[in-house]
């Protein structure tokens, strides 16, 4: 099978026509992830048993209207499937199992998708390199001596590579979208309420979405359909009708206006990505959309306002990770301070700790209203400039992240850079938009660079079909050098 | 003001966690540099600004998120004790208080 055949329509339509079984294209999915896991560490879990036999329970069903039968999908190991780890990429959650399917399992295993295993990702989905994963990094598939960006690393390296078509990942400031461009694939972070995160593991509440790769926009589209809408299991799932985004995929490009703030291509920004960025921009201008010049005037305070906000709400939601109810106890504590403690100590590793800290100091008592309430004021401004800029355009775009992939332990030892790394993706969290990542071209070195689509509330039909417009004038069809596509 | 090593001693304790006096003296160049470079928000007058409390959308505002309260099937004892480190006797059990 060839790259372009690994996608959601292909393999359904061959399943439908008795070309091949779901149960043959779980296999092959299963035995790609298994061969390539020594060299991209993507998988924590891969569950072949329960695969195998959700799959030939649907071939037996005979055929089906389900839209993802038969579609093998990896996903992140924070988001809960009954009767599978739950790592977070963390020690302290040790070996614990989910008693329970988060409501987007529930939808996907509804719409006759497979799970295969469980993704690799930095430890609470807090980092952007996939290195603060307590199993160790995921290997970018382009060059196995870079990080393929995170936190959602392991799920965008197994769509890169050709293991799976879909994955689901999460998002609290372009954990989706950073990694799907260091990798060469397709990644939306929805609207903020669009897809339930009951069964996501918290990280920052007022941030968290879950969100999905694929190699091109109809795999997202098909995905995002059966997953998105209101869950009375989680009160931040909008009361908003879910549209039929496969069907509104093809669209003319004539009369879209695609904003562009200038300001954001300057200082920090490698050359090679701005080009690339903006040969993409030029392609919307040859298909006949319009390019206007809009501004953000507070873009530049994201990390600050970001790494506030998040890891305020991060020293909050991990707080419930003390030893008692689940997961890791530290031994020979002999009183209940010094076990939780402890605990904390040996189970968290040193970002995470790092954060939790920074969270609490900007909570504390005499520093609330200088940092935090701060924050959140310069938060407001940042989505008052979105309002103002969607009043001039339909889409911005910008890079999705500010160079290619970077090496392995490049910026471990300097936070501060790493954050850096989510200078583009972080607005479109604080404001709640929706955000997608789209490849338009590989650097000099063969690394692939993603620009990136931020639309309005609920635009997700209106980026999907932009995304889907690019990719049918530019088709991105590079091969990573880590690839499974021999075997399908 | 810097941030200095007590402050991130006085930090953990508040955070629970019990670092070691290395993790102490690696962390605190490091908050102080975040520190310093999250102050850059000061630059900004905000004074009538409305803070942002949350993420949710318009849409999401005007969703009716409650429901009758009326009890629902929930995990249950065993299922709740099996992730447990340890459970005793169909409780958690932990070390000693005070």
């Amino acid at each position: 099978m060839t790259l372009s055949e690994i996608n959601v329509e292909s393999l359904r339509a061959k399943i439908s026509r008795r070309e091949t079984t779901a149960r043959a294209v779980v296999e092959t999915s299963l035995a790609a992830a298994e061969e390539l896991n020594d060299t991209l560490n993507a998988f924590l879990q891969i569950d072949r048993a329960g695969a195998l036999q959700r799959a030939g329970e649907l071939d037996a069903a005979g055929d089906s209207e389900q839209p993802l039968a038969g579609i093998p999908i990896a996903i992140k190991d924070n988001i809960c499937v009954r009767g599978l780890q739950t790592s977070c990429g963390s020690r302290i959650l040790g070996p614990y199992h989910a008693p329970y399917d988060a409501t987007a399992i529930e939808r996907l295993n509804a719409a006759g998708a497979v799970i295969i295993g469980k993704t690799n990702c930095d430890e609470f989905a807090m980092g952007s390199s996939n290195e603060n994963s307590a199993f160790g990094p995921v290997r970018n598939p382009w060059d196995t001596s870079r990080v393929p960006g995170g936190s959602s690393g392991g799920s965008a390296a197994a769509v890169a590579s050709g293991i799976v078509p879909i994955a689901l990942g999460s998002e609290t400031g372009g954990s989706v979208r950073q990694p799907a461009s260091l990798c060469g694939i397709a990644g939306l972070k929805p609207t903020y309420g669009r897809i339930s995160r009951y069964g996501l593991v918290a990280f920052g509440s007022s941030l968290d979405q879950i969100g999905i790769f694929g190699r091109r926009a109809r795999d997202i589209a098909a995905v995002l359909g059966v997953t998105a809408g209101r869950d009375p299991h989680d009160s931040t799932t909008a009361d908003v009708a879910v549209p039929d985004y496969l069907a509104e995929i093809e669209g003319e490009m004539k009369g879209a206006r695609i904003g562009v703030p200038r300001e954001l291509f300057g200082e920090g920004l490698d050359e090679e990505v701005r080009a690339l960025v903006e040969g993409a921009i030029e392609v919307y201008r040859e298909l006949g959309a319009e390019i206007v010049d809009i501004e953000l005037p507070h873009a530049k305070y994201c990390i600050a306002v970001y790494y506030i906000i998040a890891t305020a709400e991060a020293s909050s939601n991990l707080a419930r990770y003390d030893g008692v109810r689940y997961g890791f106890r530290a031994e020979e504590a002999d009183e209940l301070r010094q076990m939780y403690r402890r605990t904390r100590d040996e189970g968290f590793g040193p970002e995470v700790k790092r954060r939790i800290m920074l969270g609490t100091y900007v909570l504390s008592s005499g520093y609330y209203d200088a940092y935090y309430r701060k924050a959140q004021q310069v938060r407001t401004l940042i989505k008052q400039d979105f309002l103002r800029a969607f009043e001039q355009c339909d889409a911005i775009a910008t890079p999705t992240t500010p160079s290619v992939a970077f090496l392995l332990g490049e910026k471990t030892d300097d936070p501060l850079a790493m954050y850096l790394n989510d200078i583009y993706t972080c607005t479109a969290n604080l404001a709640g938009i929706p955000g997608i990542s789209i490849p338009c071209g590989l650097s000099v070195e063969g690394l692939p660079v993603g620009f990136q689509l931020m639309g309005a509330y609920w635009s997700e039909p209106q980026l999907l079909r932009l995304a889907h417009a690019y990719e049918e004038a530019r088709p991105f069809n590079a091969r990573p050098r880590v690839f499974a596509a021999a075997r399908h | 003001m810097p941030i200095t090593e007590s402050d991130i001693e006085k930090i953990a304790q508040l955070a629970h966690l019990e670092i070691t006096p290395e993790e102490r003296q690696a962390f605190t160049p490091q908050i102080a540099e975040i520190v310093a470079y999250v102050e850059q928000l000061n630059a900004l007058d905000t004074s009538s600004v409305e803070p942002s409390t949350g993420g949710l959308t318009p849409e999401g505002e005007r969703t009716d998120a409650w429901r009758d309260d009326e009890a629902q099937p929930s995990l249950g004892q065993k299922v709740a004790l099996d992730e447990a480190p340890d459970p005793a006797s169909g409780h958690f059990r932990v070390p000693k208080v005070l």
